[in-house]
């Protein structure tokens, strides 16, 4: 008798706790904004090296730059520590004059000889991310000659060749081109390194926010900048946990714990879709998807096999389904919001269409292949829906599966058949993907560049040139036209199959006001949000 | 009584006290090589390019080239593996390229978070588990015997990650019985200086009650995951244990001699249990210590088992070594005390 009390007890406690909602509320402090992220990517906290997602939103927030471009418009610059920019009349000499009065986190005044010193210090560092500014002609030899000091508040910078301005300008809103500081820097120094050694951890800045402590895979703490020369920021803590799990983001999310949650899967997005309590934000990300089809591979470097691979996609099922939320369809190689980008979607599923170029390709019954697959959605997903569909056409395809960097370590070497990817703008300028997608200027193994087109064998010295020429043009619109007919081009004789442009989505408590997702990731203002 | 054996002379026992501790020594650094050696060698012809870790997808080729040769990537792998061994002699395990830190730095930070949670979960495992084995054992057949096997067989079929996920579910989240995900709440995090690492003694080092509570509250569900699961397996093997001793004829003649059941079971009985289960304990403890990959990612817990899953991933051998070190350590020193226990437990392996 007793004990059968207990147990209907016991299961009325279980089954009420699943009905009734949540009803202790946690919070986080008001002056504190929690946001859980997967922030496992970072592995420095030096601008002139940091290049990954994470950390980008980290330089963004946290150093200031010459100028930035405007994330409601961004084709659009804005005055950021440069009030003025001007170019010469040969197109090959830049002019910027600075904000006076303007102070590092430090307490140290900025002058144009730390914006020198930090152009300058990049260049030399030569990490990773520097190509943004090398590809203007500068080197470690001659980047003291080429970037000047002319007054206490103007510099100049020379490029080898007149450049369209635009690219130029949008290359220096980059991280990479951020503002650190020099006297602070200096005093770190150690056997001559710039104070690399010490800035992997540490921050020289002058932005809205500063950066506490970066503890990887654990947590980032940003704190307001009292120092910074415009609005101050509402908030004056930004604390980033590293939760990896969508799931418990969730979680965190719906109990208070968290005010934003930035790594939510689609189902996840939809299931909060009736919180009261949440909304969410959207952004086109500079970032797009692709199957591609190695060149060295004798059946796909038929030109009719690319194009039936084309015609082989479920578009429609995958936007609906696979990047809904996270992702529209998209076939062009520049991402939407970038100067010129198309949207022209001329492919659709067709079979038979793709079974004709196949038959005329001389493989009426299909091939078999194989494709290297990073296990992670959407990725995951998107491969084994072309698997179904590939197979209508008689191509068999074979999935191989494996963790991110192995395939990348892969596909690098071209050893892949066909690969399927992600790729996201380096900078705010068309020139990022056309550089990858439509450059090969050597197609050797031992090639000194070797861009996404390279590592297809795709061999394309005509489309070089007009890539080339583009990022000549100094006329905007000329320049514009340029890309679109490259696009087109590409669209029809590439070996990319483009798919889908990235969407982030962020999901906010409704309390929450100001926040925005940036196109690039140094763009995501965490200073403008109020709670 | 007549000393059978003459006593040995001082020097003599000496020589082979030496002895041994030589040959133990060499033993164990001979399993330290032969660790070190094999994950060297798997990390090196694992198909990742530890480069890329390092400079990203989208270094220009020079800079590939460059850090390649920084990294020492273009030498032999014996030589690549004699200049690492030469650096551990010197005690430099090298810089986790993901974390910009020095290895031991890194694993400073994250191991405490995993022993606070390993500790907390053998207790509770061992705690239970051998209670309840040893009454499943006793009363074989009835209803506790049944619901141990019943909560065994769910902690050996049960993925943890989903347990964990339905417990957040429950306890967190509907019923906010519990702290979420993580070690501490935010508003803590920036309030308790951290000493040793391990949060439940610092914050109550420093008096910090609500920290404490707070920290309690984060660490139970976790470890309570991690009891359950090496409950299933202590409890199983405590009653098996318990079986076989009871089934032997010094448990009869205890009976024939009218000694009361309890003190058959308890002191007789599991005392000779004992001796392979404290194996069974450590080697849980072990375990656990490694680090619980899964259940640190579903609660976002920052320690050993993620830190070395994540550079794994990334090739970062550095780390994946360091980690692989401590790792064995805790194996070597773990299987050191059960044998000492041995010899605390075990009279006839005592050395006379």
């Amino acid at each position: 008798m007793k004990s059968m009390f207990i147990r209907s007890a016991a299961a009325l406690a279980v089954a009420t706790a699943f009905a009734l909602p949540a009803t202790v509320l946690a919070a986080t402090p008001k002056d504190t904004l929690v946001v859980t992220w997967a922030i496992d990517d970072i592995i420095t906290m030096d601008p002139a090296e940091a290049f990954e997602i994470s950390a980008g939103e980290v330089m963004g927030n946290s150093y200031d730059r010459l100028l930035r471009y405007d994330v409601n418009d961004p084709s659009k610059l804005v005055a950021d520590v440069a009030t003025k920019w001007s170019v010469s009349a040969d197109g090959k000499t830049y002019t910027f004059e600075l904000r006076p009065g303007v102070k590092f986190a430090s307490g140290n005044a900025l002058s144009a000889e730390d914006v020198v010193y930090s152009l300058q210090r990049a260049v030399i560092l030569d990490k990773t991310p520097a190509f943004i500014l090398t590809q203007f002609g500068l080197t470690k030899d001659n980047v003291k000659d080429k970037i000047k000091q002319t007054g206490p508040l103007t510099l100049t910078m020379e490029t080898d060749q007149s450049y369209a301005p635009t690219f130029v300008y949008n290359c220096l809103t980059a991280n990479i081109a951020s503002i650190v500081d020099k006297k602070l820097l200096m005093s770190k120094e150690a056997s001559g390194d710039m104070g690399y050694g010490w800035l992997k951890t540490n921050y020289a800045g002058s932005g809205p926010m500063k950066l506490r402590e970066w503890r990887a895979n654990e947590v980032i703490a940003l704190e307001r900048n009292d120092n910074y020369y415009g609005e101050k920021s509402k908030l004056a803590r930004v604390i980033y946990r590293h939760v990896k799990e969508a799931a418990t983001q969730r979680l965190m999310l719906e109990k208070g714990d968290a005010d934003i949650a930035r790594n939510l899967q689609p189902q996840d997005l939809e299931a909060l879709a009736s919180n009261k309590d949440i909304k969410t934000t959207a952004t086109p990300k500079g970032t797009v998807w692709y199957f591609s089809l190695n060149q060295k591979n004798p059946i796909l470097a038929k030109p009719e096999v690319r194009e039936a691979f084309k015609w082989l996609i479920d578009y429609d099922a995958i936007g609906a389904t696979m990047i809904k939320n996270i992702g529209i369809v998209h076939q062009n190689f520049l991402p939407v919001g970038l100067l010129g980008a198309s949207t022209d979607k001329p492919y659709k599923l067709d079979v038979d269409k793709a079974k004709a170029l196949l038959a005329k390709a001389g493989y009426p019954n299909g091939f078999k292949i194989t494709m290297d697959m990073r296990t992670t959605q959407p990725i995951q997903g998107m491969t084994e829906a072309f698997q179904q569909t590939a197979k209508r056409a008689g191509i068999d395809i074979e999935i191989l599966p494996g963790d991110g960097k192995q395939t990348l370590t892969k596909y690098r070497a071209r050893q892949h058949d066909i690969y399927i990817g992600a790729w996201g703008a380096d900078y705010w300028d068309p020139h990022t993907n056309a550089d990858t997608f439509a450059r090969n200027p050597s197609n050797a193994d031992d090639a000194k560049s070797k861009p996404l087109a390279w590592r297809n064998a795709w061999d394309i010295p005509e489309m070089t040139k007009k890539a080339d020429a583009a990022v000549l043009e100094r006329d905007a619109n000329k320049r514009r036209v340029m890309y679109t007919e490259l696009q087109a081009e590409h669209r029809r004789v590439g070996p990319f199959v483009m798919i889908g442009q990235q969407i982030e989505t962020a999901a906010i408590r409704s309390d929450i006001q100001g926040f925005k997702i940036g196109p690039t990731s140094d763009a995501t203002y965490m200073f403008k949000v109020t709670k | 009584m007549v000393q059978s054996l003459p006593a040995k002379s001082g020097g003599a026992r000496f020589v082979g006290a030496l002895k041994s501790g030589v040959n133990f020594l060499g033993v164990i650094l001979l399993t330290y090589l032969g660790l070190l050696a094999v994950t060297f060698f798997i990390g090196r012809v694992m198909p990742i390019d530890p480069v890329l870790a390092i400079v990203g997808d989208r270094a220009p080729e020079h800079v590939v080239q460059r850090v390649r040769e920084e990294l020492g990537l273009n030498k032999p792998l014996y030589t690549q593996f004699y200049i690492y061994l030469k650096k551990i002699a010197t005690g430099d395990f090298g810089t986790s390229v993901l974390t910009s830190n020095p290895v031991m730095t890194d694993i400073k930070r994250t191991f405490p978070a995993t022993i606070e949670l390993a500790t907390l979960g053998i207790i509770i495992g061992a705690g239970l588990g051998i209670p309840l084995g040893v009454w499943a054992a006793v009363r074989r057949g009835g209803m506790v015997d049944q619901i141990v096997r019943v909560m065994g067989l769910i902690g050996y079929s049960v993925p943890i990650f989903w347990l964990g996920l339905m417990g957040l579910v429950l306890f967190y989240a509907k019923l906010g019985w519990i702290a979420g995900p993580g070690r501490i709440d935010v508003s803590y995090e920036y309030s308790v200086t951290l000493v040793s690492g391990f949060l439940l003694l610092d914050t109550a080092r420093q008096g910090q009650w609500d920290a404490f509570r707070n920290v309690l509250s984060h660490l139970i569900l976790p470890a309570g995951l991690l009891g359950y699961f090496s409950l299933a397996y202590i409890s199983r093997m405590t009653r098996s244990f318990m079986l076989n001793e009871l089934a032997q004829e010094y448990v009869i003649a205890a009976r024939a001699k009218g000694l009361s059941e309890t003190r058959i079971i308890w002191r007789h009985a599991l005392r000779n249990a004992m001796v392979p289960l404290v194996t069974v304990v450590a080697l849980s403890y072990a375990g656990l210590l490694e680090g619980s990959v899964l259940t640190e990612t579903v609660f976002a817990w920052p320690g050993l088992g993620l830190y070395i899953t994540n550079s794994l991933q990334n090739a970062d051998m550095n780390a994946v070594l360091g980690g692989t070190i401590v790792v064995g350590s805790i194996f070597i020193g773990l299987n050191l005390l059960s044998d000492l226990l041995y010899k605390l437990l075990d009279p006839r392996t005592r050395i006379r």
